[in-house]
């Protein structure tokens, strides 16, 4: 009889913490892949019995799904205007947060490429050069930014590879396909990339700057979780993260 | 075409192009191994029958994962294409039509085995009783019995091709003229939010898809009554 009430106890003490435990989902540009594994690890520490599950893709890809419904509850792009976009059309239930600005990268997973420039991308040893799609991908739109800047882009045009968002962008160099791409500094300084060839820092003065935000979605409106995922992005810890992924955070988060 | 842009039309023409040259390829390869296929005794002929089935229930992505890996500078095939001095395969028009062969075997190979063993051993014995050798027993006898069965393969390895979006999106590196193909293009305009091209080319190659399968579709009860299978 008493093991029955013990094993009752225990189920209403489990049944308990379920009903506590909260779940959300996170829709996060694919820069902040290595970023954003460490952020949840580290709020999960607070907050053990809640689930987040998190998707990467294309920041224009996921404006797309959540248009449509997706049940998104924070969406993190990798430029402003996408979730400005959404909240133009009323599909947000908070006001668009800048998080950081973007920078970008020449990487190489065969050649050191700390020690190159982007003139070094005329060099006729390199074919291939991989790029994010500047049509719709911010990271792309800056590379291309970048190399007409620096003057260089008729003659690298003819070199270049498209990849769907930065971490297709990533792959093609790292499976050496591309000698060398343009790619996040977020993606280029986690020690799986950075141990293979290095990266160069490409001036932020010839590019645009690529402002990144985040938003809740309608979907997430209710969902408490979601709150408190935003609020622990403005945390020290969640910030030291970010910086040390080569993000440059602004001072304190302000609304847009 | 007043609502296509250049890009579109453009992609549109390199859609028909891979199609048209993967299926003339199919056509000269899938033909001999439907024909061996139907007619070996071999005990291994079933792992040659498996094979060539794979890409009917393999993800687009575990073709094109390989595919980057084997064609990329490491890979077999990266190397071999270095030794023999030959452009590098990913991020190339050479690439997808040797990714799009692969992925369109079985809609070739099948169609075909089935008329073949359907037609059986007979035609070809009478024919070379009359002294016809194989290959001219092949045209004048196979061939105007099976027609059927290569309309069906020609139609579907060629149709397959032009849905074809997985594989292309991971080798292909996304290049105007060379490796961006309609279906992404498609891909492009939505992720671009640009909904309404993306529907104008859409709806082009939901038409097409149509008409295609009413070809093929249309064509079942005749080839019912001429008795091929």
């Amino acid at each position: 009889m008493k093991f029955i009430r013990l094993l009752l106890l225990g189920c209403a003490l489990l049944f308990s913490l379920a009903v506590h435990a909260e779940t959300m989902t996170i829709a996060a540009a694919a820069d902040l892949k290595f970023a954003m594994d460490d952020l949840i690890h580290n709020f999960k520490s607070t907050h053990p019995n809640d689930e987040i599950k998190v998707v990467y893709g294309s920041s224009g890809n996921f404006t797309t799904q959540i248009t449509q419904g997706a049940p998104y509850d924070v969406f993190f792009s990798a430029d402003i205007g996408f979730p400005r976009k959404l909240a133009q059309m009323k599909m947000t239930a908070s006001p668009v947060i800048p998080y950081a600005m973007g920078r970008i990268v020449l990487w190489s997973a065969t050649r050191n490429a700390s020690k190159m420039s982007l003139s070094s991308l005329t060099d006729p040893s390199i074919t291939r050069i991989a790029i994010a799609n500047p049509k719709h991908a911010p990271y792309g739109q800056r590379a291309e930014e970048a190399l007409r800047s620096a003057g260089l882009w008729d003659k690298v045009e003819p070199k270049l590879v498209y990849g769907e968002n930065i971490a297709q962008t990533a792959q093609f160099v790292q499976t050496g396909n591309a000698q060398v791409g343009i790619i996040a500094l977020s993606l280029a300084v986690n020690p799986q990339l950075a141990s293979q060839g290095g990266y160069w820092l490409i001036p932020d003065s010839l590019h645009s700057p690529m402002e990144q935000a985040y938003v809740i979605t309608s979907h997430g409106a209710e969902n408490p979780l979601a709150h408190q995922f935003v609020a622990y992005m403005n945390s020290t810890p969640a910030r030291a993260i970010m910086t040390q992924y080569g993000f440059v955070l602004p001072s304190v988060a302000t609304t847009k | 075409m007043m609502f296509l842009s250049d890009g579109d039309l453009q992609s549109l023409v390199l859609s028909l192009e891979l199609a048209g040259s993967v299926t003339a390829i199919l056509l000269l390869i899938g033909t001999p191994i439907a024909w061996w296929l139907a007619h070996s005794r071999a005990w291994w002929k079933v792992l040659v029958s498996v094979t060539v089935a794979m890409p009917l229930v393999l993800p687009p992505s575990v073709l094109g994962f390989y595919l980057l890996i084997a064609m990329g500078p490491q890979g077999p095939l990266g190397m071999l294409t270095h030794t023999l001095g030959i452009a590098p395969l990913p991020f190339s028009f050479a690439g997808l039509l040797v990714a799009s062969v692969l992925y369109a075997l079985p809609f070739m190979v099948q169609p075909l085995q089935n008329a073949f063993e359907a037609l059986g051993d007979r035609p070809l014995e009478v024919a070379a009783t009359l002294r016809a050798s194989p290959l001219d027993a092949f045209f004048t006898v196979v061939l105007p019995l099976t027609w059927p069965a290569f309309l069906t393969a020609i139609t579907l390895s060629f149709a397959h091709t032009v849905g074809e979006f997985g594989v292309v999106l991971m080798i292909g590196g996304n290049l105007p003229g060379i490796t961006r193909v309609a279906s992404l293009q498609i891909f492009d305009h939505v992720e671009a939010l640009e909904y309404a091209e993306a529907n104008h080319l859409a709806l082009m190659l939901l038409l097409f898809s149509f008409l295609v399968l009413l070809l093929v579709y249309a064509r079942q009860p005749a080839r019912r009554q001429d008795g091929v299978s």
